[in-house]
């Protein structure tokens, strides 16, 4: 992360790209096939469960909503925390990451309190296929969020410190990279499990 | 060497592609309960959630100025994600029908 | 030692993959002969049927991902950077946690022989059981209680990690640290192959990750992922399995083609034949790969169209496969052949994939496949590919590179002994297997009636094993030989055309004294077209700066077995201890200053 190999960034490389960049698109590329597998998971099992609670008995859309809503405003503190880390200010930039750090936390609470009120509802990670997809499928999307909220108040800690600078531009543009295929995925899903019933 | 790219896109682009996404967000959700659409519902909400996908990519992930090989190790396996999930799902409803018979 | 522990050299990293992965693969042999000595006639009594389940599911495990896979790796990281003219790989610390991670991931598979105790049975009760493929629901709490299976969906897991790390690592190194005038089109066959096989493994490892996260919410957390009595599908873990198996078979063969497309033109002195269509036809086999999974599940009623589009692209890929095979015998038509046993293997490669690929092709039509379905055929059929493919490809590896990684030659002579005996071992072992499938004999059955008229085709194929086995004998001598009665090897034994071969053997620790500069794809030979590149100087003009080890990798890698052995005991602080090993790990890495 922070001082990870940012020796790279000054060598020769011969496509002239980022060595980390590189491979954190690779691994993006990678994760398509993770969530890919879980969503067709999600999707094969779509109305087979055999008992209830059943999506459209539980999903709540409008509070969804409010979640979606709350990581795209996160994607966009990203960009502006990553724009003005570049240009050096890093008044802005210890701000704006903070602000997507929180951002996360507040989608992270929503889904705290979704689960749990389904689980006060009836549905378990046992109680049918519907509950064990959606659990797996979204809590994994959850798990994707929390590291990216401890990614990002590492590097939030680190600006405080004064150790965190334009220098360190391409390890800000990485997180964030992270952040937004956190966010897309979470389009995706908010659309496959939410607004499809 | 913190490549080209940034450049093209400014405070005021971050702006206006979060407005359009939550205006997109807005439609979906209206979509969902207009009753009318319910029979297009489908078809019209993956074209939106691919618009936000796109656009996400696109400008806040930098790929539309960045290296268009960056575009290539994403495309890829996105797309073979994709055919994972559309042809699964071909299989698997085909199996299941041919098992129940119906 | 230290050093070695530390070690982020990608050289080393690359023995200690050879020596790990070699190990491993005299335990799976090992678990090979029993077998054999078992079904050597018409009801063996030497083992039952419930050991007999934990050797044929551990020799398949072993061999795919403890001894093929890595003795591929340990060539990865000990040829690529020298043939793309770098000084290491792009990320040479988390080169060594890949290491580390498939150490210990092995050693957590293997310890399942010998961990009965602990969980309260015998010795040789409580390893994997299930198959190396664990189709559901045979991997159901229900139908396996012990933690059989935990041991193999948990390996797995840190397997995965492993494989994914090493991925993404190569990939990148591949591209971004070539020489100034290595274009894509001037990379030696072995490296574009390999880069062709690391795509399929960060495309495919995450198939096989989420079907054993969902196996292990099965088991663990009482979920109905594949089971029925939820409304589950136990044939959703088929399509997941073999998403992920049929990429992975050409994750295993790739780089032996590779191998081979290095070893023919050397030894022929003849560029590759077709270089470009070899290369293009990886990546065509790497494409269609992604798209015949289900070919593995015609006995599962898949429907007719299905079937139909499956075998219809199954039988594609013997057109690129064929192309290979093409340009291979035409890289040695009209050479100056050189006999060494490097060549031996590489041609025996060829002649074994042969037969392999034809079998493959008679499973490709659904009708045909339904009779060989879990029978010896297929036994046949994936030996004849993975070890007359896959390890004859390695050992030409082997013998081609092994001056290069230690700097010694081993013997010629005990060479010849050793492919002379492979040869005729594998084919006495696999050859009846064809025919004793085609009677009608089920793969993984411990024992078998007299009545079944396979006896004689059973006893030949120990016969083989056995022979097989002492040639393995011969070559581990051959290895060893090396290290005590030393014959040193040349810069350039073979007169091989790349750059590994321009510096000495074993390399230095910087590689290059200064980095070369490539001007066409045969760098080191004179041709009509080109003379021979420039000698590198002998001594670095510049001083070169070698970045030190680093302990983190390895810390980070430890926290995985820990964690996974809290899962197998259900202690989750034990669970949460390997996680903050793992995140200590994480952090110390991330603020660990490294230049390099």
């Amino acid at each position: 992360m922070a001082h990870d190999t940012h020796a790279a960034t000054h060598h020769h490389t011969s496509m002239g790209l980022d060595s980390r960049k590189m491979a954190f698109w690779a691994f993006i590329g990678s994760e398509c096939l993770l969530f890919g597998s879980l969503i067709s998971t999600y999707l094969v099992y779509k109305g087979r469960s055999l008992v209830g609670p059943y999506p459209h008995e539980i999903l709540n859309i409008p509070f969804t909503s409010f979640s979606t809503f709350d990581l795209l405003m996160s994607s966009l503190a990203m960009v502006l925390a990553l724009a003005a880390v570049q240009r050096g200010d890093m008044k802005q930039g210890k701000l704006w990451l903070l602000v997507t750090a929180l951002l996360g936390l507040v989608f992270l609470g929503g889904q705290f309190w979704e689960f749990s009120h389904f689980v006060h509802e009836g549905l378990g990670l046992t109680t049918n296929l519907f509950g064990s997809t959606f659990y797996v499928l979204t809590g994994t999307h959850g798990a994707h969020v929390t590291i990216g909220v401890i990614w990002l108040l590492t590097l939030w800690v680190q600006a405080l410190r004064g150790k965190l600078g334009p220098a360190n531009a391409m390890t800000v543009e990485i997180t964030g990279l992270y952040w937004h295929f956190v966010d897309v995925v979470w389009i995706v899903i908010f659309t496959v499990v939410y607004l499809i019933q | 060497m913190s490549e080209q790219g940034q450049a093209h896109a400014t405070t005021g682009t971050y702006l206006r592609i979060a407005a359009i996404l939550v205006m997109i967000t807005l439609i979906e959700v209206g979509v969902f309960y207009v009753p009318a659409f319910q029979a297009v519902l489908v078809p019209v909400l993956l074209v939106l959630s691919a618009v936000k996908f796109t656009l996400v990519v696109m400008f806040y992930m930098h790929l539309k100025f960045d290296n268009k090989f960056f575009a290539f190790l994403f495309g890829g396996p996105l797309l073979l994600g994709l055919a994972v999930v559309v042809s699964l799902l071909f299989i698997f409803y085909g199996t299941v029908r041919l098992r129940t018979g119906s | 030692m230290k050093s070695w522990l530390t070690t982020t050299d990608h050289k080393r990293i690359g023995l200690l993959y050879f020596w790990t992965a070699f190990a491993f693969f005299l335990i799976g042999g090992l678990e090979a002969l029993i077998i054999r000595a078992q079904l050597v006639r018409p009801e063996g009594i030497g083992v039952s049927a419930e050991t007999f389940n934990q050797l044929f599911t551990m020799h398949g495990t072993t061999m795919v991902f403890l001894a093929l896979m890595p003795l591929s790796a340990a060539f990865f990281n000990f040829i690529i950077p020298l043939q793309i003219g770098a000084r290491d790989v792009a990320f040479p610390r988390l080169n060594a946690f890949s290491y580390w991670v498939f150490l210990l991931g092995g050693l957590f598979l293997n310890a399942s022989f010998v961990a009965g105790p602990l969980f309260g049975a015998g010795q040789l009760s409580v390893a994997p059981d299930a198959g190396w493929f664990g189709y559901a629901n045979l991997t159901s709490r229900q139908f396996s209680p012990g933690p059989n299976v935990d041991f193999w969906l948990l390996g797995l897991q840190i397997l995965g990690i492993a494989s994914l790390a090493a991925g993404f690592n190569f990939v990148v190194t591949i591209l971004n640290m070539r020489a100034p005038g290595m274009r894509m089109l001037r990379l030696p066959p072995f490296t574009w192959m390999t880069l062709i096989t690391q795509f399929l493994v960060i495309t495919a490892f995450p198939v096989i990750t989420v079907a054993l996260v969902l196996l292990m919410f099965d088991r663990f957390f009482g979920t109905h992922f594949f089971l029925p009595s939820g409304g589950g599908d136990p044939i959703l873990w088929q399509h997941l399995f073999w998403m992920f198996g049929h990429p992975e078979v050409y994750i295993l063969i790739l780089p032996a083609m590779g191998i081979v497309s290095e070893v023919l033109p050397t030894f022929s002195r003849k560029p590759l034949f077709g270089y470009t269509v070899v290369v293009y036809s990886g990546v065509v086999i790497a494409f269609l790969g992604w798209s015949v999974w289900a070919h593995h599940m015609f006995a599962s009623g898949l429907g007719p169209i299905a079937d139909s589009v499956f075998a219809g692209t199954t039988m594609l890929i013997a057109i690129p496969t064929g192309v290979k095979i093409f340009n291979w015998i035409g890289t040695l038509w009209g050479g100056q052949i050189r006999f060494t046993t490097a060549l031996l293997f590489a041609v025996g490669f060829i002649a074994m994939f042969i037969i392999g690929g034809l079998s493959g092709v008679t499973h490709a039509s659904a009708p045909t496949d339904l009779q060989q379905t879990d029978t010896y055929y297929v036994v046949a059929h994936i030996h004849y590919v993975l070890f007359g493919g896959t390890i004859l490809g390695l050992f030409a590896g082997m013998y081609y590179w092994w001056p290069k990684m230690t700097g010694r030659l081993l013997s010629e002579r005990l060479g010849k002994v050793h492919f002379w005996l492979t040869l005729i071992g594998m084919n006495l072992a696999f050859f009846p297997m064809h025919l004793s499938g085609l009677l009608g004999m089920p793969r993984r059955i411990y024992t078998y009636s007299p009545d079944l008229g396979v006896a004689g085709f059973n006893l030949v194929s120990t016969i083989g094993a056995f022979l097989v086995g002492i040639a393995t004998l011969v070559f581990f001598w051959n290895l060893l030989r090396t290290r005590w009665q030393p014959v040193n090897a040349p810069a350039n034994p073979w007169n091989g055309a790349t750059l590994e071969w321009a510096i000495p053997s074993p390399p230095p620790v910087y590689n290059f004294t200064v980095i070369p500069t490539v001007a066409n794809r045969l760098p080191l030979w004179q041709t009509e077209r080109h003379g021979p590149m420039a000698p590198l100087p002998e001594r670095p003009p510049a001083p070169i700066h070698v970045p030190g080890g680093s302990w983190w990798p390895m810390i980070t890698a430890v926290g995985l077995p820990i964690m996974a052995i809290g899962a197998l005991s259900h202690f989750l602080p034990v669970v949460l201890a390997g996680a903050v090993v793992a995140i200590v790990g994480i952090y110390g890495w991330a603020f660990e200053p490294f230049e390099m």
